[in-house]
């Protein structure tokens, strides 16, 4: 039996119908149509799924929909601000820190969690927050420096105040 | 139409820039807008009305014959609109064109399993269903009942007379075997002062690109039109399969290519699944998807070639090598899908970077019950190249030399380049020896060997491996004739099509696919280069798409191949449209056309000074033709076939211009290995790459990082490894290790610039890497490991491994206290 599941998407106010056993990010994909989260896998390792609920990074392959009803969602989509990239989208273009692209969104997310709440991280530290992200392509040198320009260029610049970010 | 050229020979290295010297700059990615921004268009990311979805039903068995398959309960669950087996499938399709000759040819290969499943993960009945959820629930209805036969589980003995046969059509698990032989081998034993016998095993692992197959497709009866979307890098050579599978005429078939998430050759044996949503979209009428599980790509993807050697080496005493002998075994798994081209393309590398000039190699590839092989990263050749630093490891060491020496006194050198091997295949430039220098350099060797020996007196190992490697680009397909002479390929091609509008905007499309090397960017570059424009005024059209895309049969991102195949296709398709733009202009500006030039967006005299916007040029040309006289050209539409000067190799002797250019790598690597436990710590990683000129160095870098990463986390992490009984071990992320940001440290790069005289713009081709991470990571377990005596003959080093090899030794230079 489908019901009716009514989350904060972005900043919007979004709705659709999920059975009980829908994934969180089937629900995204299929019936908001918001295509940035990526599947990799089937167990919850490869992180291309990652977004943020309630201002935390999760897999979400490893949530239900159903269980995301009433709570914020962060996607990739809705990271640029009036048409502005994000500091981390613009590093991580800057920085070449991507090839085919596929992992970035849930790379970007997992890295925009870590900058939140360690505005000036550490190599060993960046590391540790994107170990959950599997890069396929860049063997993560470029990612790791993406983040830490996107940091430094952060700590000059106020980031714009995320419509969903709790602290 | 555009007029289609091809040029007889290859293309000239350019003249110097004349417009704006975009090739050679790192600019960020044109596709990096997208990826950033969660608007990339990915396989699974396509929706067509009223898709249908497929969930496939997997053997558990290695080997056995299917009895039964019960799909009643199955089809009468909510959401199923049709359950199909093998036996149906069998029906509508005709089975898989063979590589292999006789008696190969004749193996029956379809889409799904047919009276016998040979691997665990084959796929032997589909469910079609509304959603993705129902067609999964129906598949785990579907009862199949089988007789369960004994396994053939590695090459060797599946080679034997009395193994079991998995394709009783043949009467043998034998897909193909010759005997490779160069110069004179049993001359070089004779004259040898050592004869190093070895056995060595290249692991069966793949490089999982993080995006999964997928495919959709959609077949409209009122016209008799399928349009196929996949995630195939390779889809217009697979199309004649295709094609010829599915029993329609090519012009009924339409392929798109979206974004690709990575490949690294993986997505080439997709093929089976292409035909499977084709033939239920045909069926049902209506769109058909299939997206892969990560479980079903390790089962049933596409596994690298897991190869046996039993090698002799002859040796002078001084570490000169001067022969090699012996037999590889190539495990292919129970389809032989791409291959057995396997079983010549190492042989573009067959004596590597090295001067001896005698080998001979009985290769043999046979069907075993394993995943089919198919293209991985450095293809067919890493495989070769590990043998080859392996030995020179062993000569070093059994002669008490220096690892290095012994290279650097093998090494074809700098002042015999171009040089052709005994199997005439070329070396165009480069110098090893100094590439090697300069990584010992970038180590501080001096200072690692006394660290290393301090570390050792405190009971901790300290490694240092040092391997090198070719990247080949540009391969021969004639050189599947070796293998089977009716094969109807040969050379290698690539079309590119360069355009302006009546705005005077100027746009692109090439064969190759893109999966993640930038192919958008390093295109607008390019032409934005040749015709004097800035990289964003170009637009590249994404993906790949048949109806909008120029192609040839060996159009496709693999082997290392767009920026010489592709590059030189652009190069061509960018000049001639310069030249017709320059005629036109010329004419309006009352000049000769040699007088024009193209810069900032303008078509200017250079003696006048006087100038035209392109866009003028491209209304004049297209919409206000009659200021032209009536017998100049107007056609800005230029596709261009590149197509470099092979010739087709003797099937008798084996020999041949395999390829047409090489890049070469040297790599090092510094680890501890904790003796106690057998894990390894790769401390630092260094590589030196000379892929000729660089048209964006930032990619290049990219594609340099990516690969020895893909050869770091093979050697210590990635194993598709079997039990006895035929199971797959590693069925998911949880078992198959993919290096994690924590696993690998910053890979540090330089580059070396020896411009190619073999490919265009003097480009070598960047991307696979050769696999040099597995025998540098070998070398420096061996290193770190000396003092136990210990050697490995495999290119997996697990802790087990390490370990087991350990047991028992103790250390030669004993602990303090």
């Amino acid at each position: 039996m489908k019901r009716k599941v009514s989350l904060r998407v972005n900043g919007e106010e979004r709705e659709g119908w999920a059975e009980d056993r829908m994934l969180l990010v089937h629900f995204l994909r299929d019936e908001l149509n918001l295509t940035g989260t990526h599947i990799g896998c089937d167990t919850g390792h490869c992180g291309a799924c990652t977004v943020l609920l309630d201002g935390k990074s999760v897999k979400s392959c490893m949530v239900l929909a159903v269980q995301a009803q009433g709570r914020k969602v962060e996607t990739i989509e809705g990271l640029e601000r009036e048409g502005k990239l994000h500091p981390l989208q613009e590093a991580f273009r800057e920085h070449h820190g991507l090839q085919c692209g596929y992992c970035t969104p849930g790379m970007i997310l997992s890295s925009l969690y870590l900058l939140r709440h360690n505005p000036s991280p550490s190599e060993e530290e960046i590391r540790r927050a994107i170990s959950g992200n599997l890069c396929r392509c860049t063997g993560y040198v470029n990612i790791v420096k993406a983040v830490r320009a996107a940091s430094e260029r952060m700590a000059t610049r106020v980031e714009a105040p995320s419509t969903e970010e709790t602290g | 139409m555009s007029a289609a050229r091809t040029s007889p020979r290859s293309v000239a290295v350019p003249a110097p820039a004349e417009g704006t010297g975009w090739v050679g700059k790192s600019i960020p990615t044109k596709e990096s807008v997208r990826f950033t921004t969660g608007h990339g268009s990915y396989l699974d990311d396509v929706k067509l009305e009223g898709t249908a979805h497929i969930a496939l039903v997997h053997s558990p068995y290695a080997h056995a014959r299917i009895r039964s398959i019960d799909v009643k309960e199955a089809s009468a669950m909510p959401g199923v609109l049709a359950v199909y087996t093998g036996e149906d499938i069998r029906k509508l399709v005709d089975p898989f064109m063979q590589l292999a000759p006789p008696p190969a040819d004749k193996v029956l290969d379809y889409p799904l399993a047919v009276e016998k499943v040979r691997f665990v993960g084959e796929p032997v009945a589909v469910v079609v269903a509304r959603d993705r959820y129902l067609a999964a629930d129906a598949a785990e209805m579907v009862q199949v009942d089988y007789d369960v036969l004994p396994p053939v589980m590695d090459a060797e003995s599946a080679a034997s007379p009395s193994a079991p046969i998995l394709h009783e059509a043949i009467g043998t698990n034998r897909v193909w075997d010759g005997v490779y032989e160069y110069g004179d081998v049993d001359g070089a034993f004779a004259q040898a002062d050592l004869v190093i016998q070895e056995k060595f095993h290249y692991h069966r692992f793949n490089s999982a690109p993080l995006e999964l197959n997928a495919a959709l497709a959609s077949f409209d009866r009122r016209t008799g039109e399928l349009t196929l979307y996949t995630n195939n890098v390779m889809p217009m050579f697979c199309m004649p399969l295709v094609a010829s599978s599915l029993r329609l005429p090519s012009d009924r078939i339409r392929v798109i290519v979206p974004d690709v998430g990575g490949s690294f050759g993986n997505k080439i044996n997709s093929f089976p699944y292409m035909v499977l949503v084709s033939v239920l979209s045909m069926q049902l009428g209506r769109p058909v998807k299939w997206t892969e599980l990560r479980s079903e790509f390790l089962a049933a993807g596409t596994h690298g070639n897991e190869r046996t050697f039993q090698i002799e080496a002859a040796v002078r005493k001084d570490g000169t090598l001067l022969g090699l002998r012996g037999e590889a075994f190539d495990d292919t798994g129970a389809y032989a899908r791409y291959e057995p081209a396997g079983a010549v393309i190492w042989a573009q590398v067959a004596f590597s970077m090295y001067r001896h000039k005698n080998l001979r190699l009985h290769f043999h590839s046979v069907f075993t019950n394993k995943c089919p092989v198919g293209p991985n990263r450095g293809y067919s050749r890493a495989q070769h190249l590990f043998l080859y630093e392996r030995i020179m490891d062993r000569i070093a060491d059994r002669l008490g030399l220096d690892r290095g020496e012994v290279r650097e006194r093998n090494f074809v050198r700098a002042d015999e380049m171009p040089y052709q091997a005994p199997n005439g295949t070329v070396l165009d430039g480069g110098d090893y020896a100094r590439a090697l220098h300069r990584v010992q350099e970038m180590l501080d060797l001096p200072s690692l060997r006394a660290q290393q020996k301090a570390l050792r007196a405190r009971g901790r190992y300290l490694g240092v491996g040092i391997a090198a490697a070719l990247d080949s680009a540009g391969n021969n397909f004639a050189q599947v004739r070796v293998i089977n002479p009716h094969l109807p390929f040969s050379g290698n091609s690539e079309s590119a099509r360069v355009w302006m509008d009546m705005m005077g905007r100027v746009h692109v499309a090439m064969g190759p696919t893109n999966q993640g090397q930038g192919h958008e960017t390093m295109a607008s570059q390019i032409v934005a280069h040749e015709l004097g424009l800035n990289p964003e005024d170009v637009h590249a059209l994404p993906g790949f798409d048949s109806h909008s895309h120029p192609y040839t049969g060996h159009s496709g991102a693999y082997a290392s191949r767009t920026a010489v195949m592709g590059g030189g296709a652009l190069l061509g398709a960018a000049r001639e449209l310069r030249r017709r733009i320059q005629v036109i202009a010329a004419h309006l500006l009352k000049t000769a056309p040699e007088d024009i030039l193209l810069e900032k967006g303008e078509a200017r005299s250079r003696r006048t000074g006087n100038a035209l916007p392109l866009s003028v040029i491209g209304g004049v040309a297209l919409g206000n033709s009659l200021e032209l006289p009536l017998d100049m050209d107007t056609n800005l539409s230029v596709t261009y076939v590149y197509r470099p000067p092979f010739r087709i190799p003797s099937h008798v002797d084996k020999k041949g211009n395999f390829t047409l250019t090489y890049s070469y790598q040297v790599h090092g690597a510094v680890v501890e290995v904790d003796p106690e436990t057998g894990k390894v710590h790769l401390r630092r990683y260094v590589a030196v790459d000379d892929c000729g000129n660089m048209i964006n160095p930032a990619i290049v870098e990219g594609q340099v990082i990516g690969a020895a990463v893909h050869g770091i986390e093979a050697a210590l992490l990635c194993e598709a490894k079997y039990g006895a009984d035929g199971q797959l071990l590693a069925s998911s992320f949880t078992d198959y290790l993919c290096a994690t940001s924590l696993d690998v440290p910053p890979v540090e790069v330089e580059h070396f610039i020896t411009p190619s005289t073999a490919g265009p713009m003097g480009v070598r081709g960047v991307g696979e890497g050769g696999g040099t991470a597995l025998p540098a990571l070998a070398a420096a377990v061996e290193d770190a490991l000396s003092p136990f005596g210990v050697t490995f003959q495999d290119s997996h080093l697990t802790p087990e491994r390490i370990q087991s090899a350990m047991r028992g030794r103790a250390p030669t230079v004993p602990s303090p206290p």
